[in-house]
């Protein structure tokens, strides 16, 4: 496609909302790469927070607040300037699938396990998170289960956060991906207002917005972001959000072919209220059990009806104080004198 | 275990059990039928309350880092500025000096107000000019920057040239620039607040602006009945009931749009400033209409209420909007019941509902 075709493609299309196949070539990269992004497939989340902590790590973001706050173990609490990643850990009375919790280990041979070595084949393994159990125990127990899922800036299509800086601090990138240029930021702190899922944030310390750049500094040096290497689980997979997107319809496939029934993704529709995330997740249950907003919508989608309506207002009060005037007439004889007394 | 079938499509048959309680929001919302709600065809009393679950109570959004003070203080003031300069405009063209003079100059004194609050508000204050680097229409704070930028000097040459008594023709000429302008300095700051997350403040873009359209003329018809002598005041009586009323009619349907968002704007701290914003702009109003062409004090007192009247909307707006992004029941219930509303649609079409 040229530059002038694409251009005047432009031209009369809704770039606020709605499914927006090449967002990067939209925000003027020609010749950019595929838009890349995370696949979070949270059924095989350990909870080992190793995203956390090379998140941290690679991008050297400080510290903020060693809290213990007795939500399982999640010591997190949420995403802000200062957690790029956020591990949740849900607990409940229920179980995995047809996998039961209360079940008889007492025949397996741990040591013998431990010297196979971490290779197991899915299909030796002792347990996994979708083994078929044969019957409920004879108690009626049903165990728990514990959901464990990594959150993390979403990449939208379209981005509140990027469509309200008034500073252009924010900017798309040729991977599609959105990112604070923190050398611009003033730190107003409209892009926290805005952001549908309660990622970006102030940062007390310095007074300017951050976020997951996704690695941006990695993915200019052909490397996958810090958080997706270090995962052992390959809970975090980064890539093409085309191919992500097709692994994950697979995965959520499988799982439910295995009795998982309550396996779904999240995020992963460009025909959601935010055009679809760049980054989107498995989950298995509702959104917001995982502190995710269940229908997320780009503010901005109303914009053009928000002008509309504030100019109504405008002309209302402009008519509104001309007609009073009006009535009320002028001031006779006060007219030549108009410096007043 | 869980007696629902998920699809693809969406969920088939019961609902998941919510057997794990999860967050202290867990069931305790209440299903409020939205009267005449649009496209939601769908019988709300056939669903008894809504199911409403929270990650540890925790909120889904990040709450502004916005103060109180500075923002909402900023709010009243512009609207105090932009809607000063229309009843400024209004005074010098139907020859009434006194109060075209006093509310310029008061318009200049709110501008300043409030472009100082703008930037002590910023992180990083001594980057303000960078909200001049770009224009960017999709943020109404780049296009309400931009905005200041030719309404200051107007509104501050015409503020200058009526104090200094020098260059009538241009200060004229500012006047009536900076009159035509402040309905947009007075109104685009219902679009900046709308155009957020804040369930409290995006619920309501349509009704926004003319709550602040009306909060602005209560604010600025209270300080021409200040400062006007009796013979003047009355555009600024006329103005009182006007904005009274519009800003007053508007919070009522903007409670009626945002469905169980509403409670925020009618409980607590902001509970509490909506209602004394209303008992006082009624009292302003009423006041000023009926006392303010006989008596200088009546008038005054009238004019303070009306100005007081206005910072209670302003903070009041604010506080509701905090308080719904600080609460998870508000962001997830009305995204909930969009979500059970579409499943219930026969062809569930990903329509939603446009403005209209």
């Amino acid at each position: 496609m040229t530059d002038t075709s694409r251009r005047s493609s432009l031209i009369g299309r809704n770039l606020l909302a709605g499914a927006e196949p090449d967002v990067a070539g939209d925000a003027g990269h020609d010749g950019h790469p595929p838009r890349v992004g995370f696949f979070t497939d949270t059924s095989v989340c350990i909870g080992c927070k190793a995203c956390e902590v090379a998140c941290k790590e690679w991008n050297a973001i400080p510290e903020d607040g060693l809290d213990f706050t007795g939500m399982s173990f999640d010591n997190t609490q949420g995403l802000d300037a200062s957690s790029w990643r956020h591990v949740a850990f849900i607990e409940q009375s229920k179980p995995l699938g047809r996998a039961e919790a209360a079940v008889d280990h007492s025949d397996v041979d741990v040591l013998a396990l431990a010297a196979r070595g971490s290779g197991t084949p899915v299909a030796e393994a002792a347990i996994t998170p979708t083994s078929p159990a044969s019957s409920p125990s004879a108690d009626g127990q049903t165990g728990l289960r514990w959901l464990m899922a990594s959150d993390v800036c979403k990449h939208c299509t379209h981005a509140a956060c990027l469509d309200v800086c008034p500073t252009g601090s924010l900017f798309r990138t040729e991977f599609g991906t959105v990112v604070v240029q923190d050398d611009i930021c003033n730190g107003c702190g409209y892009c926290v207002a805005a952001c549908p899922y309660g990622v970006i944030d102030v940062r007390p310390q310095d007074g300017g917005a951050h976020k997951c750049t996704l690695c941006y500094d990695r993915l200019g040096a052909g490397q996958e972001p810090a958080c997706a290497k270090a995962c052992p689980t390959d809970s975090i997979q980064f890539g093409p959000l085309d191919e992500l997107r097709e692994r994950a319809a697979a995965r959520v496939e499988e799982l439910h072919r295995v009795g998982v029934a309550d396996a779904r993704l999240y995020g992963h529709d460009p025909e959601d209220g935010v055009g679809g995330d760049g980054a989107f997740f498995l989950l298995l249950d509702e959104p917001e059990v995982y502190g995710l907003p269940p229908d997320p919508v780009v503010t901005t989608r109303d914009l053009p009806s928000m002008w509309r309506h504030a100019g109504a207002a405008a002309l209302t009060l402009l008519g509104g104080v001309a007609a009073v005037f009006a009535a009320h007439g002028g001031m006779s004889g006060r007219r030549t004198g108009r410096w007043g007394r | 275990m869980s007696e629902s079938d998920v699809t693809r499509d969406g969920i088939r048959g019961a609902r998941p059990d919510r057997d794990a309680l999860v967050g202290k929001g867990m069931g305790n919302g209440e299903r409020r039928g939205r009267k005449g709600g649009k496209g939601r065809k769908g019988d709300q009393s056939m669903v008894p309350r809504a199911e409403f679950t929270s990650y540890y109570g925790r909120p889904v959004l990040n709450p502004p880092t916005w103060s109180a003070r500075d923002v909402a203080g900023y709010l009243f003031l512009g609207g105090l500025a932009g809607a000063g300069s229309v009843l400024a405009a209004g005074a010098e063209l139907t020859g009434r000096p006194v109060m075209a003079r006093a509310l310029k100059v008061s318009s200049v004194a709110a501008l300043a107000g409030s472009t100082a609050a703008l930037i002590h508000d910023l992180g990083r204050p001594e980057r303000f000019v960078n909200m001049l680097r770009v224009f960017k229409p999709t943020s109404p704070m780049s296009v309400g920057s931009w905005l200041l930028m030719v309404y200051g000097p107007m509104a501050g040459a015409a503020a200058a040239s009526d104090v200094a008594r020098r260059l009538p023709r241009a200060g004229r000429a500012a006047t009536v620039g900076a009159g035509l302008l402040g309905p947009a300095v007075a109104s685009y700051t219902a679009v900046l607040a709308a155009n957020t997350a804040i369930p409290a403040w995006h619920d309501g873009y349509r009704e926004m602006p003319f709550v602040f359209i009306g909060s602005a003329a209560t604010a600025a018809s209270g300080m021409a009945l200040l400062v006007s002598p009796v013979a003047e005041n009355a555009p600024a009586r006329g103005v009182a009931v006007l904005g009274t009323a519009l800003e007053n009619a508007a919070v009522k349907a903007m409670e009626r749009r945002v469905g169980v968002v509403a409670e925020t704007y009618r409980e607590g701290r902001a509970g509490r400033l909506m209602r004394a914003a209303e008992a006082l702009s009624a009292a302003g109003a009423l006041g000023g209409a009926l006392l303010g062409r006989r008596s200088r004090t009546a008038a005054a007192l009238s004019g303070a209420a009306l100005l007081a009247a206005s910072v209670c909307t302003r903070f009041g707006v604010f506080h509701a909007g905090i308080r719904s992004a600080e609460d998870p029941k508000y962001t997830v219930l009305p995204q909930r019941e969009r979500l059970d509303a579409q499943r219930q649609r026969p062809d569930a079409q990903r329509d939603r509902p446009q403005d209209g």
